[in-house]
């Protein structure tokens, strides 16, 4: 599996050939969300749901040996779209190197400006959850 | 260029008589020249402004008032010596007269500045709810109410044991009159009913509302945010106690509303807020109020603002409401009819009369979504609950998408949204 910052750097030469095409990268996120894992139905849970998040968004996670696998859901498909992207760097993962990244491709693929400031919080929301669930990992396997 | 100046000017002199419209011609690109902001690009594509329920943009006489009064005549305003305090305060109090012909009040003194529409609803809700509303009273306001007529209503009658009913209303978004009649009665105090719905874009029955709720003593204030910009307002001939409006959805500036009452109401009212102007004499054993308006307009008001928004209602005056109306009807049906062939097109609010709001539902889309999708094409709607979170529960729907159409609007760009929405619908249609 190539490393954090090899796939952040694929996701920016990805948006890098979109260019300042807004349409086609709105559409490109979308997509990308359509080919998302499918949600288990259980997991829709109230306390699932992303705290900060305009749309509604369900992250849970569970354990393959030492590594993290992320699963999530939205109710709009342009924020599942964003929430790939976060899985596609971030699952699949040892807690320590989640824990650790810096998710620059944010700010690289202009994410800020196509979603707005309101929806960045959103994503920011999304990314502490996530490493939350890694230090909860963590915390769980050096206890044990 | 002088303030005076531009009010002197021959483009939107206040004495103009609306235009005649030669045949059926409606001079939309004439009336576009107006508006500097329609003037560009967006994500790649020529602007098309289709959010006008939220905010209508600016004609270029209100926004050079604006700038000529801070570079010539900004001062503040009433007891003021100087020449510049006189000025601004002739031209602030010239904006008073004009609202009040704008909605025929029968005096300048009826007419309030507040922020905005729920300034105008907070001030009654504070003052008239407080001194004249007690427990055990009943307040109605509707389904289709803006959060700012529902809040302000709720907050009083948790402070003061007043009941607050909701007139329910039909599947196609309008006001089931009978159930209001029966909810009507001795115990009601108050009525507070939208005029136009901003999220379906409904036309009630003010007229009717008013004249039922009086017949049991009941006073009446009409929401006129949506209502003022696409309709005529007459306070003397609907006869409603209290009329709240906002400047920036009348191509007016932001950050300033109107709030309109009857003599008699708005004298036996305690003052909203306390300070500077409100007063008459202040001493330390007691204060004396000021007379109305200015009883209600504590600290120095938005002076700019109220100058230029004299020039927003010159437009509206010669262009012409009957003008406007009828070309925003036009743009109404020609949208509804292009966008029902689509499939997966569902609207919501299909009342008989309706103001040029088409709101709604693209069948398995989130309207955030299409939103974005719309907003890369240039295409600025509104997407969401619009701010009457109790209705979408009603139709049992989170939100919607909001395309609302104004004077400056064009069959043109009707067309484009069309496209785009048939494009976006095929993803899942």
């Amino acid at each position: 599996m190539p490393d954090i910052n090899t796939v952040q750097d694929e996701i920016i030469e990805e948006f890098g050939i979109l260019g300042d095409d807004r349409e086609s990268t709105i559409f490109y996120i979308m997509e990308l969300g359509d080919k998302m894992e499918p949600f288990p139905e259980a997991e829709h849970t109230e306390d699932n749901i992303i705290k900060g998040c305009q749309s509604k968004v369900w992250l849970t996670t569970k354990e393959e040996g030492e590594k993290v696998i992320f699963l999530a859901d939205s109710n709009t498909d342009i924020t599942k779209g964003l929430i790939s992207l976060l899985i596609r760097v971030l699952s699949g993962r040892s807690p320590e190197d989640i824990i650790s990244s810096d998710l620059y491709f944010i700010d690289k693929i202009g994410m800020g400006s196509i979603i707005g400031s309101q929806r960045s919080n959103g994503l920011t929301a999304m990314i502490k959850q996530m490493k939350r669930f890694a230090i909860a990992y963590q915390a769980k396997s050096n206890a044990s | 260029m002088k303030t005076s100046e531009i009010i002197a000017s021959d483009l939107f002199s206040s004495d103009s008589a609306p235009i005649k419209l030669r045949g059926a011609h409606f001079p939309v690109e004439e009336i576009r020249k107006q508006f500097p902001i329609l003037h560009q690009v967006v994500n790649g594509n020529p602007l098309i402004y289709l959010d006008n329920a939220a905010t209508t943009q600016k004609p270029v006489s209100v926004i050079e008032a604006l700038k000529a009064y801070y570079e010539m005549d900004n001062a503040n305003i009433h007891r003021g010596a100087h020449t510049l305090a006189a000025r601004s305060t002739e031209y602030y109090e010239n904006t008073r007269t004009s609202v009040k012909e704008f909605i025929n009040a029968p005096s300048e003194e009826q007419i309030i500045f507040t922020k905005g529409t729920t300034e105008s609803i907070n001030l009654v809700a504070a003052t008239y709810g407080r001194e004249f509303i007690g427990k055990g009273d009943e307040i109605i306001i509707s389904t289709m109410e803006h959060h700012s007529n529902i809040v302000p209503w709720q907050m009083l009658c948790q402070a003061n044991g007043a009941v607050l009913k909701v007139i329910p209303i039909t599947d196609a978004g309008e006001i089931i009159m009978e159930d209001f009649e029966q909810m009507l009665s001795s115990k009601t105090k108050l009525v507070s009913v939208v005029h136009v719905s901003n999220a379906l874009g409904t036309v009630n029955p003010i007229s009717e509302i008013i004249d039922k709720a009086h017949a049991v003593g009941a006073k009446v204030l009409v929401d006129g945010a949506q209502s003022t910009s696409h309709l005529s307002v007459d306070v003397q001939e609907l006869d409603c106690d209290f009329l709240a409006f906002s400047a920036h959805k009348l191509y007016g500036p932001t950050g300033l509303g109107v709030l309109y009452g009857k003599r008699d109401v708005l004298e036996a009212m305690p003052p909203y807020q306390g300070g500077g102007e409100m007063i008459k004499e202040v001493d330390f054993a007691g204060t004396t109020y000021n007379e109305i308006p200015f009883k209600f307009e504590a600290g120095t008001p938005n002076i700019g603002d109220v100058i230029a928004f004299q020039k927003a209602l010159e437009f509206f005056q010669i262009v012409g409401r009957e003008n406007i109306h009828a070309h925003e009807q036009e743009l109404l049906a020609y949208a509804t009819e292009k966008l029902s062939t689509i499939k997966g097109f569902i609207p919501v609010g299909t009342a008989r009369e309706k103001v040029s709001v088409l709101s709604f539902l693209i069948n398995g889309m989130h309207p955030f979504d299409v939103g974005m999708m719309l907003d890369a094409g240039g295409i600025a709607v509104r997407t969401g609950h619009h701010c009457t979170q109790p209705l979408m529960k009603r139709f049992g729907i989170e939100g919607t998408v909001r395309a609302s159409f104004s004077v400056y609007n064009t069959k043109n760009e009707i067309d484009t949204l069309y496209q785009w929405i048939s494009r976006i619908a095929k993803r899942k249609n």
